[in-house]
């Protein structure tokens, strides 16, 4: 069933209002959430019919039939048809969530603050320098934070835009400076809350090169509405090219 | 104060809060099509003060409206009749219940004249937003108002718990046994059950949430935070996630708090109409107490990608997905018990159809919601808000007109007028559907909440925002419909209170005790109630019926 | 119109329903007769309620006003506990969980407090006075003298009940004095209710505790008043019952949360 909704994801993704999925997890979630909502429109449309004929049938004198025919029967169905898509989901959900990121993942930090989206790149010695709440200053051109006394911060640079290369898994590790912030890709069809006081690592695989929306779930204040980013997903070379091209420039 | 005067008192405190509720929902519905649209001697809705509509709307009617009518306003007004007592077990601790929420009201609604403006945390009220002033505007006086509010809310509540409980266990006439009692008794005995250890929780919460604000302490901050560009220090490493479980702990039972006295009075109306006994009495039974019982569970559903490990989510995902089962045997012994009856389609019995109708379709995209992976989508989208506006608000609201215009002969001696009652359901339910279907769709686009526009937005994410902008001007356009569509009912209310009264003691031929000729009696020699049988006997044929209060002995009424 | 009621098809899964049969009783049913075993009850076995009839109209038996506040005190109680087990889940979740540093390590902060010792003494204290509250209690109940001021005989029973209360009173402000002294102990120690986080709930707890006794305290002044002042023995029974259960609950639940004060931090 998978199979007919990916390979008809198309005609689908043009009928319902999702928009495109750019991840490889994707069409797999977008399946399940297809299904499901094929399920819940065919029990609508049933209940609804059965309430209205129900209604217009003629009353019979005899007594209702046996009700384990009418209660339990019906309920039985219902539960395992409930247990099957619990059991599916619960498949994707631990393919999404119980395992970290690989090795070779691309790592990525997000920083949330009120109301700006930033993201901050290891460079080449893959380890992230030491961030400290004292040293935040926007204004200055540190957003994050960096210490620039710790040595794995020199190589380490902050952009307003995530840009990732496709094909590859990417491992973010979300922070907030202040209130809790919600990290979401629609397009990526990926969700993740920011909360201060935590360090919470999702991953992902992008496929599709291509600007995305990010924007923020979860009410943080009166620039909740305006606390977008954007996502661009470039072929490996390109990704390549902007990497070094940053890694120069922001380089402290 | 007598308990009849309460329920009254009540519902009147609840209707104030229903029409300033839906008032600030239609201006956040103008905002949103409409963001240039300058509010009359106002201006335009600044952002904050969208959020401020957004949390004042929640607060008043999930609190305000859902929590008090159904359950205090109805069941002041009717428990002590249906269960055959003339009085309910602490009068004075009800009256106190009263005052302190018409206290709570009052405060609540002083906050957006407060300097900073209402709070802008939502009825949620997460921290650190809610827990530091700095973070936002309303978040000092503003919030420190909603606070108390709800603390108030939260000690009145227990106390009218309290007395519920405690009328339903006690005062129960002769012959009303447990097996007897009507659903409706169930649906209120279960969700006073639920409240207490619920708004408990609450009440704790908001204690340590006050701490954090005004006594410097660390229950829900972290060591560190940088807000506005000044870093605040915390003495404790808290974490706000302890506030997101204390809350949901309250927060989910709260909205069963605010649908199971409907569903019981729904079974009620829909047996008593289709002139049948209530399939599955007693499975009904027990599924309403499961409902509540599982409901305990099931909080961290709402916090499936908030920063909980992926194992818990795991197991809130199975525990939300079991509540899915006492769920539809309710609904289908709704069906069941209509299912060829001829029913009469009184208003009353229209608006508990209306009453299923709603809660199956908001019903079925909970499932949808209590996956996780489908979640980490979904999650507070317009889906979520599309499935609760569903399933507590509009089934919610059908409720308290079932109620009204079922129990209108009993409390005002006169019947509403059918016709018009019958216009305004149709266009109620015509307008509820066209208002909140459409919010599937623009959710399943990915529209968050607590947006205060959709446009303006550069980039990707405001192509993806605006692109929704056609059905939020259909959203808001049918809310102002459904908003209007409420008037056949005042001009019902209004002209049937000034005929006179009529006579007719049981013009519904129902079989329950509030019904009895001596229910609400205030003559201390009148005979006290006594029951004889359990509710919805009828005959095969639907033609003859015996009522709770009368003897077996005795020949059985017709119709 | 038929009158003749056709009952529906009897379920076969259930017994039959002998609640039809006139003059047969539901056993279990409704609201059993307040049975006074003490005084002879005049149930005559078959549970029924069918002998009410002689009942004065309109009146509650002491019995019944009873059992109705005793169950409403229970309900308040079963809340008030929601309210401390909250706390306490938020204890266990604050003292096991840690955060992430600077440097990416995970640390645990939670420094135990030390309690005063005088909090030994104050449950001590508190034990007693539950202890002379339930002798207050037990003595408002004891039959023959109950009768006697049942009637109007003078109050051998209020009088006795005062003095054992105004016990319980003495005892209950010496806790809560003792209570204050832990307090001013730990604040010139510097460890104030800010100071970290199990000082936190250190204060939180008791002050949460301390403020349920002085209700406490005040339930048990109203107690004393009724005991003077009203007319009816039973509403005076009433009062005593109602105060002494709740302070065994927050005597009860004092114990609890010393013994997690104390080994569980």
């Amino acid at each position: 069933m998978t199979h007919f909704f990916q390979s008809h994801g198309f005609l689908v993704a043009s009928i319902w209002p999702l928009p495109t999925d750019a991840a490889a997890h994707g069409p797999a979630l977008d399946a399940q959430l297809l299904l499901n909502l094929w399920i819940g429109l065919a029990l609508l449309a049933l209940a609804h019919i059965l309430v209205i004929v129900g209604l217009a049938k003629r009353r019979t004198h005899t007594p209702p039939r046996r009700q384990a025919l009418i209660e339990f029967l019906p309920l039985a169905a219902l539960a395992i048809l409930f247990a099957f898509l619990a059991t599916r989901a619960e498949a994707l959900w631990e393919t999404a969530r119980y395992t970290g990121p690989s090795r070779s993942a691309l790592q990525v930090e997000v920083v949330g603050m009120q109301f700006a989206w930033y993201f901050r790149y290891p460079g080449p010695d893959a380890t992230f320098g030491v961030a400290k709440p004292e040293l935040v200053a926007p204004g200055e051109g540190n957003p994050v934070g960096i210490d620039p006394t710790d040595p794995h911060s020199a190589d380490d640079f902050v952009s307003s835009q995530l840009v990732l290369p496709a094909g590859r898994e990417v491992d973010l590790r979300l922070h907030s400076q202040d209130v809790i912030h919600g990290f979401s890709v629609p397009q990526m069809r990926l969700k993740q809350n920011a909360v201060p006081g935590q360090d919470i690592h999702i991953h992902f695989t992008p496929t599709i090169p291509g600007d995305y929306a990010i924007l923020c779930t979860q009410l943080c204040g009166l620039g909740h509405y305006r606390m977008t980013a954007t996502l661009r997903v470039l072929p490996e070379a390109a990704f390549e090219v902007w990497l070094t091209q940053h890694s120069k420039s922001g380089a402290r | 104060m007598k308990h009849r005067t309460l329920g009254f008192a009540y519902l009147a405190l609840s209707t104030a809060a229903l029409l300033a509720g839906t008032t600030l929902s239609l201006l956040m519905r103008l905002h949103l099509a409409w963001p240039d649209w300058p509010l009359p001697l106002h201006g335009p809705i600044l952002p904050e003060e969208y959020l401020g509509l957004v949390t004042l709307h929640g607060t008043l009617m999930l609190f305000f409206v859902l929590t008090i009518a159904p359950l205090w306003g109805f069941g002041s007004l009717i428990l002590p009749a249906q269960i055959g007592s003339r009085r309910m077990a602490f009068p004075k601790l009800n009256s106190a219940a009263f005052w302190l929420l018409t206290a709570s009201l009052l405060i609540v609604c002083a906050s957006p004249f407060v300097p900073g403006g209402t709070a802008i945390s939502g009825w949620t009220a997460y921290p650190p937003l809610s827990a530091v002033a700095s973070a936002g505007p309303g978040q000092g006086l503003g919030m420190d108002l909603w606070l108390a509010s709800i603390a108030l809310f939260s000690l009145a509540t227990c106390m009218a718990a309290v007395n519920m409980l405690t009328t339903i266990v006690c005062l129960r006439c002769d012959g009303m046994a447990w097996h007897r009692l009507p659903l409706t008794v169930w649906g209120w005995f279960t969700a006073s059950l639920l409240s207490l250890p619920s708004f408990a929780v609450l009440l704790a919460a908001l204690v340590l949430l006050f701490c954090d604000r005004h006594l410097h302490t660390g229950f829900f901050l972290p060591a560190t935070l940088v807000v506005n560009g000044i870093v605040t220090h915390s003495p404790a490493d808290g974490s706000p996630l302890l506030w997101l479980h204390l809350f949901w702990f309250f927060g989910h039972p709260e909205v069963y708090i605010a649908v199971l006295p409907g569903m019981g009075l729904v079974s009620m109306v829909l047996a008593n109409f289709a002139r049948r006994r209530v399939f599955a009495y007693r499975l009904m039974i027990a599924v309403m107490v499961l409902i509540g019982g599982i409901g305990i569970l099931v909080w961290g559903h709402h916090m499936f990608v908030a920063g909980l490990s992926p194992f818990a989510g795991s197991a809130f995902a199975i525990s939300s997905m079991a509540i899915a089962v006492p769920a539809s045997a309710e609904v289908l012994s709704w069906i069941a018990t209509v299912w060829g009856s001829r029913a009469r389609l009184t208003t009353s019995m229209l608006f508990a159809l209306g009453f299923v109708s709603l809660f199956i379709t908001g019903g079925l995209t909970g499932p949808i919601l209590a996956q996780p992976i489908l979640d980490q989508y979904l999650h507070n989208t317009f889906f979520v808000v599309a499935h609760f506006h569903l399933i507590m608000a509009m089934a919610g609201v059908f409720g308290l007109y079932l109620a009204t215009y079922y129990w209108f002969p009993l409390i005002a001696s006169r019947t509403l007028n059918e016709r018009l009652g019958k216009i305004h359901f149709w266009l109620t339910i015509f307008f509820a559907y066209s208002t909140f279907l459409p919010m599937h769709i623009t959710g399943l686009a990915g529209e968050p909440r607590h947006y205060a526009q959709l446009t303006g937005i550069i980039g990707p994410s405001g192509t993806l925002l605006s692109s929704t902008m056609p059905l939020q001007r259909h959203i808001t356009v049918s809310a102002l419909c459904l908003a209007l569509a409420q008037i056949p009912f005042f001009i019902n209310l209004w002209i049937t209170l000034r005929s006179p009264a009529t006579s007719a003691s049981n013009p519904w031929d129902a079989t329950t005790m509030e019904w009895a000729p001596n229910a609400f009696s205030e003559d201390p020699a009148a005979p006290e109630p006594t029951t004889h049988v359990a509710p919805c006997e009828y005959s095969l044929d639907g033609e003859t019926f015996h009522p709770q209060w009368q003897p077996v002995t005795q020949p059985n009424q017709p119709e | 119109m038929p009158t003749i009621f056709t009952p529906p098809q009897v379920d076969p899964r259930r017994k039959p329903d002998h609640s039809h049969d006139p003059g047969e009783g539901d056993h279990g049913s409704g609201r059993r007769p307040p049975i006074d075993k003490r005084t002879g009850g005049s149930d005559n076995g078959d549970g029924d309620n069918e002998n009410w009839n002689d009942r004065p109209v309109g009146s509650r038996g002491p019995r019944e006003r009873l059992s109705q506040t005793r169950i409403g005190i229970a309900s308040a109680l079963a809340g008030d506990m929601m309210f401390f087990i909250a706390i306490i889940s938020a204890f266990f979740v604050t003292k096991g969980s840690g955060q992430i540093n600077h440097y990416g390590e995970y640390v645990n902060t939670w420094h135990p407090t030390v309690i005063p010792t005088i909090l030994r003494l104050n449950t001590a204290v508190l034990v007693l006075s539950s202890v002379t509250a339930e002798i207050a209690r037990r003595s408002m109940f004891r039959e023959n003298d109950a009768m006697d001021e049942w009637i109007g005989l003078g109050k051998p029973i209020s009088r006795r009940a005062a003095i054992w209360l105004s016990a319980t009173l003495a005892l209950g402000i010496a806790f809560l004095a003792g209570q204050w002294i832990a307090w001013r102990q730990l604040a010139a120690e510097h460890v104030y209710f800010a100071s970290n986080a199990s000082s936190h709930f250190f204060y939180i707890i008791t002050v949460a505790h301390a403020v349920h006794l002085f209700l406490g305290l005040v339930a048990l002044v109203a107690a004393l008043l009724s005991l003077r002042a009203s007319r009816q023995f039973a509403t005076r029974q009433i009062w005593v019952d109602t105060t002494v259960w709740y302070w065994h609950a927050m005597g009860g639940l004092w114990i609890f949360l010393f013994i997690l004060l104390e080994f569980f931090q």
